[in-house]
């Protein structure tokens, strides 16, 4: 007969994938029993909810859903976003994580449309996952929202019909960067970079030494660092740069990386010598407070935060937010915000009479959609209309000792059309090429 | 009548798995199908774990598997997927070649650091390559089968038939092995060394040929499982990635090669059903799954991991 | 000149730190042979617990001394504790099993544990920055050193030594080599090798612990910080050779300078500098540097 161990062991083996099946088949299905699935809109919501890229963006991106889908659900937004949900049908949303392999990612982006066939995704951080899951969902038709993933190559590569992206793309941040920092320290004479090494920091590196070269090309480079990611200590390039002539130092360093960079380089004064500039410094403020240098530049990946205009929907937003989670929301918050609202007003517009509006109806409104949000306003100018650009603001950082809070002053603020690419051209090649066409 | 038994058995659970692609969702084909190309890179675990090697580097060959089908289609636009999975598993097959000379020296946790270490400076050398897209990694083109090029519902069918049929060969062609002189010297290999060198069997050359075989299936499932997910990125070659199919290899248990798919399909349907369940406490809930198999499945580990002083059941391939 | 102090310095620093994190996991796979995945949570849970104290120490006007000395202490009970409960708890039921399912069980044990974390400390980042800005630092020259920093590289001397000692010269040392070198033969002296189990087990955890209580200052305390601290020491130990404390050393000053000088002088191979310092090692020395003289078994 069959050998009893590996007969034992199929077996076994054989129950357990019934059981999980099982399992993961009736998900849906008691999902689904929770409300009539005709009337409610079903959204995906993906970012990070474990490990180290979970509490500066994948969590402050959650909850800026959950806050706003709650306010719409109410039809608690400002006009002109105050129907109720999507168009009067309620929104009903479900959290996966982010975290795995590409594999993984493209898993659970799967599961998502067709298992519980979620009417869209909106979700991702890292431009890895976006780059992955966008090829599937044209093929699903799965309307797909990107909130924070920040390369430019998803609408560079080829023209998408169901992938969109309301927040401008990182670009953006560093080509800002270099001019503020001209625009501010005009007596710069060499810069140095500290960013982590893979795709994002070789990314923000690139197109701020490119920016920098076209805006001021007697201005010299001296170290650049690319330590690895969440690599914690950095002891050694600390003493690196100490032993550097640079008055500037970029990083595109986030969060976590972030502190413990400016906490070991606060112990040994580094800051005194160098000026930081933080592309995405703003998440980090909240919990950094007095320990970020003061006179450090700030960007906020795009007019988010303290860098956000002065609005009532601004004011509104970071009220609801605030209240519910104690801390200001931090510009995941607001990426995650402009999206949903972008798809909602796309979602309203396509919608004819009571019936739910398909993908093709809602991507076709959505193509070339432009608003105002928490964040000031926004137009899908490139990308063939799928991609956002925004203006953008950097400052500069004070800690202000009478009111023990962070402050951003020395706003500069920069239009959409000066530190974007114009439609139709590589971020890369229009950074290389002179950033012609930019309109400041 | 063990063997036949055994055959009719397989070829049920085949024949089974083959007709479910016509009834079962997409996101479950899907799921199946990435899971039984993790499964070929499993196998490769499991003929160097008879050996008594524990290889913490497969990642190396998964990632050069499926970095060679994404650069061939992108450069020659060859669309085949049987051809890719192939060049896939002979890139990756002569790669395991090259190293196994260095590798076959070595045994214990240092074979699996040694490896880990070769897995992770191939990782460094991508992370550097932005040309090929650095840590975002870059797409892979959809293949296409004998010339038919099917799309959505279709192109989900034909990669799941396609893979299951290389599993089948690939599960044949190992059983085979494993019944060959130098499969049944694996557990030799594993007890005493000398003794095999005793016999007149060369020990590294043995264990160079095993390095070849987990290469060439490690490098087959990276190339199926590129064309499965359709991106690559170097976080394939990282050494988490190893560890994952290390741990597959163990929750199934490696004396036979059915086990390897079965438990590789059961750790993705875990995982994914961890994640639907609980989308922050999704770790507790998976390390708790493996925690209580571990304990109360004894025998579906333990009779398949035996120890010199156990008492030796009949192996059974 | 500069350059060259800096990078004996920084590989000092990132030594003491390699070691502290390797010392632990060395002994507990010296002594019972498992690769301990989970060795990454006593670190996480050691760096959590030292910012859990010094959130309830400092800023209240107390001595600094106090509250390293709280930090420290506070990490290394929780380590105590919790590598009692896995050790008591979980492993001893899957002791006679095959190393390699023991190794899977320490993999559940950190998945879970990983999650434990976000139960107890939610999601979010703790700052722990005060003790390392309140040693304040010391100007040599260019360069400006962090006299935390100094201290690191001082705490993981001691820590050698210690352990040094108390391998050599103290009964309970002694009995722990004897395991580490043969555990069957010691068993048939009389050694009693499950209370042995479980101490190194419990130590290991202390160490892991301390690891994460004095790199907590240094780093922001986040989810996954224990992940790439196993790899880390993982390689330290396969580098020193199993087991061997000094070997440990060694591993964490050759890869720590190593490290350094990358940094200073080709920043482009850091990212290689841990694997190809293992790879050129295993190369020359198979079983790593400071390897046990190994009886032929026929």
């Amino acid at each position: 007969m069959l050998n009893r161990g590996s007969a034992l062991g199929g077996v076994l083996g054989s129950f357990w994938v019934l059981v999980s099946w099982f399992g993961v088949a009736t998900t849906p299905a008691q999902a689904q029993k929770a409300s009539p699935p005709a009337a409610s809109v079903k959204l995906g919501i993906v970012s990070f909810l474990t490990g180290p890229a979970a509490s500066p963006f994948g969590i402050p991106g959650r909850n800026g859903a959950e806050i706003m889908i709650e306010a719409m659900n109410g039809g608690k937004v400002p006009a002109p976003f105050n129907k109720v949900g999507f168009g009067g049908s309620n929104i009903e949303a479900k959290y996966i994580d982010e975290t795995g392999s590409a594999a993984n990612v493209v898993t659970e982006f799967r599961n998502l449309v067709q298992r519980d066939q979620v009417d869209a995704v909106i979700g991702y951080v890292s431009s890895g996952n976006c780059l992955a899951v966008t090829p599937l969902a044209e093929e699903l038709k799965a309307l797909t929202v990107f909130y924070d993933c920040g390369t430019p190559r998803i609408f560079e590569e080829k023209p998408r019909s169901y992938v969109f992206r309301v927040s401008p793309h990182a670009t953006m941040d560093n080509v800002a960067a270099a001019r503020y920092l001209l625009a501010k320290k005009q007596d710069v004479t060499s810069y140095s970079g500290i960013n982590q090494n893979y795709a994002w920091g070789q990314d923000s590196w690139r197109d701020f030494a490119g920016a920098m070269q076209v805006l001021a090309p007697k201005v010299t480079v001296d170290k650049t660092l690319f330590p690895k990611l969440f690599a914690g200590e950095y002891g050694a390039e600390v003493s690196t740069l100490l032993t550097s002539k640079s008055q500037v130092l970029h990083t595109s360093f986030y969060d976590g990386d972030l502190e413990a960079f400016i906490y070991q380089e606060q112990a040994r004064a580094l800051d005194k010598r160098m000026t930081i500039i933080a592309t995405t410094g703003e998440a980090a403020i909240w919990r950094l407070r007095d320990k970020m240098p003061n006179g450090s530049l700030i960007g906020a990946r795009g007019p988010n935060g303290p860098l956000a205009p002065d609005s009532e929907f601004n004011r509104w937003f970071q009220k609801i937010y605030s209240d519910r989670y104690n801390i200001p929301p931090t510009y995941p918050a607001y990426q995650m915000a402009m999206s949903l609202l972008g798809l909602k007003l796309a979602y309203e517009k396509a919608k004819k009479g009571d019936a739910k509006p398909t993908s093709d109806e809602v991507a076709a409104a959505f193509k070339g959609i432009e608003f105002e949000g928490p964040s000031g306003s926004v137009k899908l100018a490139i990308g063939d209309g799928h991609q956002g650009i925004s203006e953008t603001a950097y400052g500069t950082y004070r800690f202000n000792k009478e009111k023990n809070e962070p402050e951003i002053v020395d706003v500069m603020r920069f239009p959409a059309e000066c530190v974007n690419p114009p439609a139709g051209i590589n971020a890369d090649d229009w950074i290389k090429e002179g950033m012609k066409g930019a309109k400041c | 009548m063990a063997k036949q038994g055994r055959i009719a058995a397989s070829s049920a659970l085949l024949a089974a798995a083959a007709v479910a692609a016509l009834v079962l969702p997409g996101w479950m084909i899907s799921l199946a199908t990435i899971a039984f190309a993790n499964g070929l890179v499993v196998l490769g675990l499991i003929v160097l774990w008879r050996a008594g090697l524990v290889s913490f580097g497969q990642a190396l060959y998964y990632c050069i598997g499926a970095y060679a089908v994404a650069l061939v289609g992108r450069w020659t636009g060859m669309t085949d997927a049987l051809v890719l999975a192939l060049i896939g598993g002979g890139s990756a097959g002569l790669v395991a070649f090259g190293v196994g000379f260095l590798l076959a020296r070595y045994r214990e946790i240092f074979f699996a650091m040694l490896s880990l270490a070769l897995s992770m400076i191939l990782y460094g050398l991508l992370v550097k390559t932005e040309s090929l897209g650095s840590t975002d990694g870059f797409s892979v083109i959809a293949p296409t089968f004998f010339g038919y090029a099917p799309h959505q519902q279709a192109l989900l069918v034909a990669l799941y038939w396609l893979v299951l049929a290389i599993c089948a060969v690939a599960a044949l062609l190992v059983g085979a092995y494993f019944r060959s002189v130098g499969g049944a010297l694996a557990i030799p290999l594993r007890d005493n060394e000398i003794r095999v060198e005793f016999l007149g069997m060369s020990a590294s050359r043995l264990i160079h040929t095993k390095l070849v075989i987990s290469g060439l299936l490690g490098g087959m499932g990276g190339a199926l499982a590129a064309l499965a997910v359709g991106h690559v990125d170097p976080n394939m070659s990282y050494w988490t990635t190893s560890g994952e199919f290390v741990f597959i290899t163990i929750l199934a248990g490696a004396g036979s090669v059915v086990p390897a798919f079965v438990g590789s399909l059961a750790f993705e349907s875990v995982r994914s059903f961890a994640f639907a369940m609980l989308p922050q406490l999704w770790q507790m809930l998976l390390g708790s799954v493996l925690l209580l198999t571990i304990l109360f499945l004894p025998q579906g580990l333990g009779s398949l991991i035996m120890r010199p002083r156990w008492r030796r059941d009949a192996e059974a391939p | 000149m500069l350059t060259a102090f800096a990078i004996l310095v920084d590989g000092l620093v990132y030594a003491a730190y390699l070691f502290i994190v390797a010392i632990g996991l060395t002994l507990i796979f010296g002594v019972m042979k498992i690769l301990n995945v989970a060795h990454g949570s006593f670190y996480t849970f050691g760096a959590y617990g030292a910012a859990t104290a010094v959130g309830i120490y400092f800023d209240r006007g107390l001595p600094d001394a106090g509250g390293f000395l709280l930090m420290v202490l506070f990490a290394m009970t929780l380590g105590l504790a919790l590598g009692l409960i896995l050790e008591r708890g979980i492993m001893r039921l899957v002791y006679g099993k095959d190393e390699v399912v023991m190794v899977l069980v320490t993999y559940a044990a950190f998945l879970i544990l990983e999650d434990i974390v976000i139960l107890v400390w939610g999601p979010g980042s703790y700052a722990t920055y005060q003790p390392l800005l309140a040693a304040g630092n010391i100007e040599v020259g260019e360069l400006i050193l962090s006299n935390y920093d100094l201290g690191l590289i001082m705490v993981a001397a001691l820590l050698a030594a210690a352990s040094y000692w108390a391998l050599k010269f103290t009964r309970y040392g002694r009995l722990l080599t004897a395991v580490i070198f043969d555990r069957e033969t010691a068993a048939a002296f009389g050694i009693n090798v499950k209370v042995v189990y479980t101490v190194t087990f419990v130590i290991g955890a202390v160490l892991g612990a301390l690891g994460g209580a004095i790199m907590a200052p240094k780093i922001a305390v986040t989810l996954g910080i224990g992940v790439e601290v196993i790899v880390l020491a993982f390689a330290v130990v396969a580098i020193g050779g199993m087991g061997s404390i000094e070997g440990a050393l060694a591993g964490a000053l050759i890869v720590g300078i190593c490290r350094a000088a990358a940094v200073h002088l080709v920043p482009q191979v850091e990212l290689f500098v841990i694997y190809g310092v293992m790879a050129l090692v295993l190369l020359i020395r198979p079983y790593g540097l400071f390897v046990r003289a190994q009886p032929r078994k026929i």
